[in-house]
């Protein structure tokens, strides 16, 4: 798997790069998957809250798969899945476009929350000074509505990217898997693992504790 | 003008308005009274077109509100509108509350949409609070700031929808006043209110509203004076 | 329009086992689940209640389970320990990290409930002769329960979709027994997609179970 590397058996700062590397590789399928996500999941979540009966019947039900079958067998699932119908993916690929999917289906749920969020007098108001729907929507509901939602959002954000871990079952060499790698030739798991542990847990943490001191600020 | 003819509005099989019809001139200002649930508010709504109508017309300057090929839009700038919940907008400072609808609608300049919300603001005697968000500012100046919203599109009618009712009792006053100050500007007001003193001091013309119908329009005096119709009078006794 | 031939029949033959395996599925995140809510609870109330190292390791042990990936900490519990000469069974290894990642998470949803209720009502419980122990047990805990309730039910579903994490651990519920029999007749596609609808069952049934409870419980 990673023929620059010289096999002796210590961990040594070659292998601190290769971890470095794959961390990259975590940190770029996560912010693609995450952007990719968020797009489809915002337009999803306004069909959600417009189409009534007919979202109802259509789009929820294919997200709630998405939401309710394990992220690994999906991914199992459409990496298999793609040859099949003659697409050709590799493992990124594969992944990112899965990860899209899940990230969309979470975004939906939390971007209908926001539209709901912004009260019904609100968007009265606003098409009374005789903005059109859209410019109510744009200049209204989006900065109402992702204000309302934003902590939520960024905790389906941080959701992916540790989720992004399991594209390794692809055999992606994201960070985790990596680690696993250099653990099978190195016999160190805990400081490896520990390394692993520690990038995601300094991503991860102070993101999600500005989001908390946001919503609290906002709260009032 | 706005010119209201045998109005039907119903919220599935509840009937609100029972075949209304009505005038306002330019330059009047009419108030509308009645207990809730009287059809007030939702015939604001049917002439701003927020509203689908169900039956007969709703025109103004002679523009048919309900019509498809009619802008909407457009037409809507003429009509400024005051809800009873102010509805500023909160990731914006009152400056920028004022100013959005003219850029974005108007495609007006930004200095000149500036320049407009300074005006408005000012005209309702919020000039010094332009960069001041509105969860800093009380109910009463919340709502003013809603008027300068509507007027800063330049609108040749407003329409108020219980304006006051949300106000504690000792912020009521500003918002009236400066309500006052429009009617003897010369705006065309239509204002459905519970405020009875206004309606009396202010309107030309008063309406009251009772279950779906109109019951009885005509001037203050004859409305608080000598009213025809027996659930006016039942209803003025009881909200004095 | 497919080049590939579906066969499902040997799925159909091995259905019994994945069913078996399904089971395991959900004795495993049950009982996860069950040693999340203790440990949660525990972790909740030193957060609330106490200063000093307690509330350091609780504290540490709410923010790695939540600002980690869940493989991680199965990893940890796996290779992890496995430095210190602690090798658990795969089983174990499951069930450990479901149960340290459901902690986390549940130790969060009861500090928010615990939060919501107002001092007022322990006040107001005291002040009608009730002993403390009886406040806290009859007035707080009820209400709390309902807050958490519906948290408590996602983090159930969740625990199910993590513990399909045990086949890259070696451990034979669901997900692992459908990579077994996979990996022996290539059928991959068909294994994984039966799996997922098993998955999806699953979760419904979990979600709709715990509706019909909740309208039992909660009548105000």
């Amino acid at each position: 798997m990673e023929p620059t590397l010289t096999f002796f058996s210590g961990f040594g700062i070659n292998d601190f790069w290769f971890l470095g590397e794959a961390a990259m590789r975590t940190m770029w399928i996560s912010i693609l998957s995450i952007t990719l996500g968020t797009l489809f999941g915002v337009l999803f979540g306004w069909i959600l809250y417009e189409g009534k009966l007919t979202a109802a019947l259509t789009v929820a039900p294919v997200l709630d798969v998405f939401r309710s079958v394990p992220l690994i067998i999906q991914l199992v699932l459409f990496y298999n899945f793609a040859p099949i119908v003659g697409l050709n993916l590799d493992a990124f690929a594969s992944g990112v476009a899965i990860l899209t999917i899940y990230a969309a289906a979470l975004v939906a749920n939390v971007a209908r929350g926001g539209i709901e969020a912004v009260d019904r007098s609100m968007r009265r108001a606003s098409r009374s000074l005789g903005m059109t729907y859209w410019q109510d929507l744009r200049y209204v509901v989006l900065p109402i509505g992702g204000r309302a939602v934003f902590p939520a959002w960024v905790g389906v954000a941080l959701g992916v990217m540790k989720d992004s871990a399991l594209v390794s079952v692809l055999g992606y060499v994201e960070l985790l898997k990596a680690s696993q790698i250099l653990i099978t030739r190195t016999q160190e798991p805990f400081l490896i693992l520990s390394i692993a542990g520690a990038f995601y847990f300094a991503l991860s943490f102070p993101i999600s504790r500005y989001a908390a001191s946001l919503e609290k600020r906002w709260a009032q | 003008m706005i010119e209201i003819r045998d109005l039907h509005k119903y919220f599935g099989a509840l009937h609100v308005l029972k075949g209304i019809d009505l005038d306002v001139q330019k330059g009047e200002v009419l108030s509308i009274i009645g207990a809730s649930g009287s059809g007030k508010s939702t015939l604001l709504y049917c002439i701003n077109g927020l509203e689908p109508i169900q039956q007969g017309k709703v025109a103004v300057d002679e523009t048919n509100v309900h019509a498809k090929s009619t802008d909407i839009n457009k037409l809507r700038q003429k009509l400024g509108m005051v809800f009873q919940q102010w509805n500023s907008f909160p990731h914006l400072t009152a400056l920028e509350n004022v100013a959005l609808a003219p850029r974005i609608v108007k495609g007006k300049p930004r200095a000149e949409a500036r320049d407009i919300a300074v005006k408005q603001l000012t005209h309702v005697g919020l000039g010094d609070k332009l960069d001041v968000y509105p969860s800093a500012l009380s109910g009463g100046q919340q709502q003013r700031l809603a008027i300068a919203r509507a007027l800063a599109m330049e609108p040749e009618y407003m329409l108020f929808d219980e304006a006051t009712s949300a106000l504690d009792p000792e912020l009521v006053g500003e918002v009236l006043d400066t309500m006052r100050l429009l009617a003897e500007e010369g705006m065309t007001m239509i204002c459905v209110t519970h405020e009875m003193g206004f309606a009396r001091d202010v309107s030309d013309r008063v309406a009251f509203f009772h279950q779906g119908v109109m019951e009885e329009i005509g001037p203050p005096e004859q409305i608080f004076g000598q009213a025809k119709s027996e659930h006016t009078r039942k209803f003025l006794a009881n909200v004095r | 329009m497919f080049d590939y031939n579906f066969h499902w029949r040997p799925v159909m033959k091995s259905l019994p086992d994945l069913i078996d395996a399904a089971f395991l599925t959900l004795q495993v995140a049950v009982l996860a689940m069950i040693i999340g809510i203790i440990i949660g609870l525990c972790l909740a109330l030193i957060r609330l209640h106490l200063k000093g190292p307690l509330y350091w390791f609780a504290s540490s042990w709410v923010e790695v389970a939540r600002n980690t990936p869940a493989l991680f900490q199965l990893f940890f519990f796996g290779f992890g320990l496995g430095a210190f000469g602690l090798h658990l069974s795969p089983y174990l290894i499951v069930l450990a990290g479901l149960s340290f990642n459901c902690a986390g998470y549940l130790a969060e949803n009861f500090r928010g409930g615990f939060q919501a209720i107002p001092d007022t009502q322990m006040r107001a419980s005291r002040t009608l002769g009730m002993t403390a122990w009886q406040a806290y047990t009859r007035v707080v805990i009820p209400q709390v329960f309902r807050i958490v309730y519906h948290p408590v039910t996602n983090q159930m579903v969740w625990a199910v979709l993590m513990s399909s994490l045990g086949m890259l651990v070696g451990f034979r519920e669901l997900s692992g027994e459908t990579q077994f029999f996979a990996s022996r007749t290539f059928r991959i596609f068909e294994y994984f997609a039966v799996t997922a609808v098993i998955y999806y069952v699953i979760v419904k049934l979990i979600l709709g179970a715990a509706r019909l409870l909740a309208a039992r419980l909660f009548r105000y």
